[in-house]
């Protein structure tokens, strides 16, 4: 691990201060940016210790939104009643997520940041642009099932790596965050990320010292909501293919549907040409088929994550089809 | 910097800020129970217990945890008084090699106070019932603590044992 200057915050203020200059870091849980530094894929220069600010609580406010410190450890999100409750998508991802001891440490902040895992950029003697911009794509060409198979571009086609982000997305989160300058912004999660393009090392909107403080929920949307994970093996592994959903059915059709997915692009990935093809129809296996040629209709496989466009498709209509029948 | 081990006090000079609390712990303290596997937050052999939740140590940075109650595996039990869950590994032999087994019993403790919280698992049919915890559920709760000579059905044993004493 390169050394690196270290720094706890005493306050937010003194966090965002802290974290201006370039090469300077926020560190929380560290489960994800620690493992980076030792394999000197990540080396920052200061690392602004903010695991203990105060912002560790889950605060519901009646028929409004949801405020969800971005300190909450993963865990005691999943484990939170109300979320248990009322955002049971949300709990159901974070649970399919790492292990008990990752879950314990990593915060919903650094969750939302957590880098990918795609073998190229953990390996600092491969080419990557996303940890060397320039350098070309070696996944492209090599060992690539765990890849992205929409909104990938000619530089990089890396996954995001979170479940949890997953069912924000299908929730409509806003992140609240604070920057170096005091000004404050709420950024909703569809604009949040960005898709590769030609800097995929800059993932998302976020500016250098700018700092998650909140992530608010909309109140809970009516229907019921599902959360599958298909991977490797049955526990601690990430998404080959995820799906968050939320679905209502009225009267034998279907009026709500929110549906976001996991392990297929580089980041948590949501189009609305798939609701709309759901709502206002009655639920069919043809229905399901529509929905699906809407979501693969631009996806492309890069030889070893062919097997991703059929999965996706199968996934999706089995979740379809579980949240139709929860109805029944 | 002064750290809470196992209910002692130690004071660490000169500390190294890119030290995880797993090297703190075994190369200056001495506190060799808490094993290096991968040192990648993948094989939970180091997993300890911070304020009484199990977290990877080698995932830490020792300068983070001035001021928390650190519990390794030297402080749950002696080789007089086994913890129940030392005792119930050694009845059940949940072990071959037993380089995991800190990692399995630290880790095991905080599980087994996770369920007494209530909270539930991926295996957990509904998210909003409290889980029983079946063996489904131990298996699940400690997917992050590999055992290379696969003693996992004997672990299971000794955690069952455990819950339901």
């Amino acid at each position: 691990m390169k050394a690196f200057e270290y720094n706890r915050a005493a306050s937010v203020e003194d966090a965002v201060a802290g974290a201006a200059a370039p090469g300077a870091r926020f560190i929380a849980g560290g489960t994800n940016l620690l493992d980076l530094m030792k394999l000197q894929v990540m080396t920052p220069e200061t690392l602004v210790d903010i695991s203990r600010l105060p912002l560790d609580q889950v605060e519901h406010l009646v028929d409004a939104e949801t405020r969800i410190g971005a300190l909450v450890p993963n865990s005691d999100l999943a484990a939170n009643p109300l979320i248990r409750q009322h955002y049971t998508v949300l709990s159901k991802a974070l649970l399919a997520g790492a292990s008990g001891q990752l879950r314990n440490k990593a915060s919903t902040g650094g969750n939302l940041l957590q880098r990918t895992r795609c073998y190229y950029f953990y390996d600092p003697s491969m080419a990557c642009n996303k940890r060397e911009p320039g350098t070309g794509c070696s996944a492209q060409q090599g060992f690539n099932r765990i890849l992205a198979i929409l909104g990938t571009s000619e530089h990089c086609i890396a996954t995001h790596p979170s479940d949890m982000a997953v069912a924000m997305r299908a929730l409509d989160a806003v992140i609240h965050t604070l920057r170096p300058d005091g000004s404050e912004r709420a950024i909703p999660i569809a604009d949040f990320y960005r898709l590769p393009g030609d800097t995929p090392h800059i993932e998302t909107v976020l500016e250098q010292g700018e700092l998650i403080t909140t992530i608010t929920l909309p109140p809970p949307p009516p229907g019921v909501q599902l959360y599958r994970k298909v991977r490797d093996r049955a526990s601690y592994a990430f998404a080959l293919v995820s799906v968050a959903a939320v679905i209502d059915v009225q009267e034998g059709r279907i009026a709500g549907a929110s549906l976001a997915f996991g392990g297929l692009a580089h980041m948590p990935w949501r189009d609305p040409q798939v609701e709309a093809a759901l709502i206002g129809q009655a639920p069919s296996p043809a229905l399901f088929d529509a929905a699906a040629d809407a979501l693969l209709e631009g996806a492309r496989g890069y030889g070893h994550n062919d097997f991703k466009i059929p999965l996706a498709r199968r996934t999706l209509a089995a979740v379809l089809r579980q949240a139709v029948e929860m109805h029944a | 910097m002064q750290l809470s081990i196992n209910g002692e006090t130690y004071a660490v000079e000169e500390l190294d800020v890119r030290t995880s609390l797993l090297d703190l712990l075994r190369e200056r303290l001495g506190l060799t129970g808490s094993k290096k596997g991968c040192d990648h937050g993948q094989c939970g052999a180091c997993t300890v217990l911070v304020n009484g939740r199990r977290i990877n140590s080698c995932l830490t940075l020792a300068v983070m945890h001035e001021g928390d109650e650190i519990t390794t595996i030297e402080g749950l039990g002696t080789p007089e008084a086994l913890h129940p869950l030392q005792a119930a590994f050694v009845k059940h032999d949940g072990y071959q090699c037993g380089y995991c087994t800190p990692g399995q019993i630290c880790s095991a403790v905080g599980m087994l106070d996770e369920v007494r919280r209530g909270w539930a698992s991926h295996v957990t049919d509904d998210v909003a019932d409290a889980p029983q915890l079946d063996d489904a559920e131990i298996r699940e709760r400690m997917s992050g603590n590999i055992c290379r000579c696969s003693a996992y059905p004997n672990i299971v044993d000794a955690i069952r044992e455990v819950a339901q004493a």
